[in-house]
């Protein structure tokens, strides 16, 4: 039975008076990893943000339609915007760590949203191993984030995610800016998370979408084109425009 | 033009910048080595441990005084409660301005605030006297309002517009990636503001607060206007003071040239200025202690 996490319904997004998202219904399915894919430019990238209500920081961002985290309606009023940051947490494109120290990163998330002391240095223990990043960096926790490799820096980001332990991480491009071992790390890593947290991932790379998804959604100027599994979208596209970027000949 | 032109060109542009360069690093080694000389001048006259350790500086009496004490305590206490008063409400101008102002808002309020870095300061002294000192006298119930907090706040006023402009600009430059990462944790605004935003601009803040603080430290007509100028050990903020800067407007003057008074004036200029270098060198430390925190 594939319980659905979370959903769009009748998404219309502007900026100003452009429209950049139209009409989009999609459904998430739990535990499983989607990738959305489509040219430059087609909304994944602001697809993904209205989840997790990134556009309420741009004022001319209008949003209409329904998003709901299982049964909360995301953009209701009542509901805290920062309560649904900590259920759905994202990784963006280039790794963006805090200008604090290795440690600091993950104990800020904690610390902000109240966790016990005590506790911190159990959760972060845990995020670290989760994240594949325990034995390279447990030995130097102070040193400054930045000063890690881009690809630690991504997997930091990831743990950062994790150790708020939401149900939900969206990851924007999370590969774009590492070397392909890195890419590897992180792609190995997508596949051991989903056991435990719904993955939404922006790509451009085709290989990467194929590697990773159980579901892929084709996104076109604003509009979701096709949305199948994995398999039928790169094996037997229903629509020629989704066969014709997936086989590469535009995009 | 030829090759052999170019580079000839290129050549003497550098012996030019480099001549620049030179003639700014030696206009600023002259004055440090004649303050010096000239201290060294009053140091033979007068005992170091009398200069540091006097509390009465009092040049014109038959038994001529030097101690410089009630001057640093004068600079120190209107400096300190001019940056009291100015580093936060800079910092959270500079705050306000960068994160929650409307555009518009900030467009208007930008250029006035580094307007009032054009006012002479003769002009906040006149301030100070009419205004200000007034108030404070009427306030706490005393009698005259020329003293140290009279010329902290005016100080303040002076030293806001170089603090809130380069804080907001060190706020402006943190990237937006940072403050992303922190609202997509489930941070608020003020979290985001206070435990990443502000101190990933500390470096430039610090620069803010440094430049805030020489300005206050070397600021001379509006603190021998508003400070009451009286050269004994004040108590607190509301007694009348005289900085270092003060004394050496007033008394230089009517010093006559090179006695031991004449001499005292260079050496009480000498430690301003290595007081403002130590000030400048900590600022430099702890920024660039901070600055490997970032990319």
């Amino acid at each position: 039975m594939e319980e659905i996490k979370l959903s769009a319904h009748n998404l219309n997004l502007f900026f100003g008076k452009k429209q950049i998202l139209k009409n989009v219904n999609i459904d998430f399915i739990k535990n499983q990893v989607t990738s959305l894919i489509g040219p430059s430019g087609c909304g994944k990238s602001t697809l993904l943000r209205t989840f997790n209500r990134m556009h309420d920081l741009s004022p001319e961002a209008k949003i209409e339609g329904t998003l709901k985290l299982e049964n909360l309606n995301i953009y209701d009023k009542k509901n805290s915007v920062t309560e649904i940051r900590k259920r759905i947490g994202m990784v963006f494109q280039k790794p963006n760590p805090l200008p604090k120290s290795i440690y600091e990163n993950l104990s800020y998330a904690l610390k902000i949203h109240n966790f016990p002391k005590n506790e911190i240095p159990q959760l972060i223990e845990k995020a670290l191993k989760e994240s594949y990043l325990w034995d390279e960096v447990k030995d130097e926790f102070k040193k400054p984030a930045v000063k890690l490799s881009g690809g630690q820096q991504q997997r930091l980001c990831i743990a950062r995610t994790v150790v708020l332990r939401p149900e939900v991480i969206l990851m924007d491009e999370p590969c774009s800016a590492l070397d392909p071992i890195s890419t590897r790390k992180i792609e190995d890593l997508i596949l051991i998370l989903k056991k435990d947290y719904t993955i939404v991932i922006v790509t451009h790379n085709m290989q990467q979408a194929q590697r990773i998804s159980d579901k892929v959604a084709f996104m076109y100027l604003g509009e979701l084109i096709e949305f199948n599994t994995s398999e039928n979208i790169f094996k037997q596209p229903q629509k020629d425009l989704t066969k014709n970027y997936v086989n590469g000949h535009f995009g | 033009m030829s090759i052999k032109k170019r580079e000839h060109t290129d050549w003497l542009l550098k012996k030019i910048f480099k001549a620049t360069g030179l003639i700014t690093i030696a206009l600023l080694a002259g004055i440090f080595l004649m303050l010096l000389y000239n201290s060294i001048a009053f140091f033979a006259d007068v005992k170091p441990l009398d200069f540091f350790t006097g509390s009465q500086w009092d040049p014109e009496s038959n038994k001529s005084k030097y101690g410089i004490a009630p001057l640093l305590v004068s600079t120190g206490l209107v400096t300190l409660g001019a940056m009291l008063i100015a580093i936060p409400l800079g910092i959270f101008t500079a705050a306000y301005l960068s994160e929650f102002a409307h555009p518009k808002v900030k467009t208007i309020l930008k250029p006035l605030i580094e307007m009032l870095a054009a006012i002479p300061s003769v002009a906040i002294g006149f301030l100070g006297i009419v205004l200000v000192g007034p108030g404070i006298a009427k306030i706490f119930g005393i009698a005259n309002g020329l003293n140290a907090f009279n010329g902290s706040v005016l100080l303040a006023v002076m030293a806001l517009p170089t603090i809130i402009t380069i804080s907001e600009d060190a706020i402006n430059a943190v990237p937006l990636s940072h403050r992303e990462a922190s609202l997509a944790l489930g941070a608020n605004k003020w979290q985001t503001i206070f435990k990443v935003t502000l101190p990933a601009a500390l470096p430039g803040l610090i620069a803010a607060v440094m430049l805030g603080l020489g300005r206050a430290l070397g600021e001379t007509m509006t603190v021998l206007m508003a400070t009451g100028n009286a050269a004994v050990m004040p108590k607190g903020f509301l007694d009348a003071v005289r900085t270092i800067t003060a004394t050496i407007a007033i008394e230089m003057g009517e010093v006559p040239y090179r006695t031991t008074h004449y001499f005292a004036l260079f050496a009480i200029a000498v430690i301003l200025f290595i007081i403002t270098l130590i000030i400048n060198l900590l600022g430099e430390y702890f920024a660039n202690r901070l600055r490997k925190f970032h990319a």
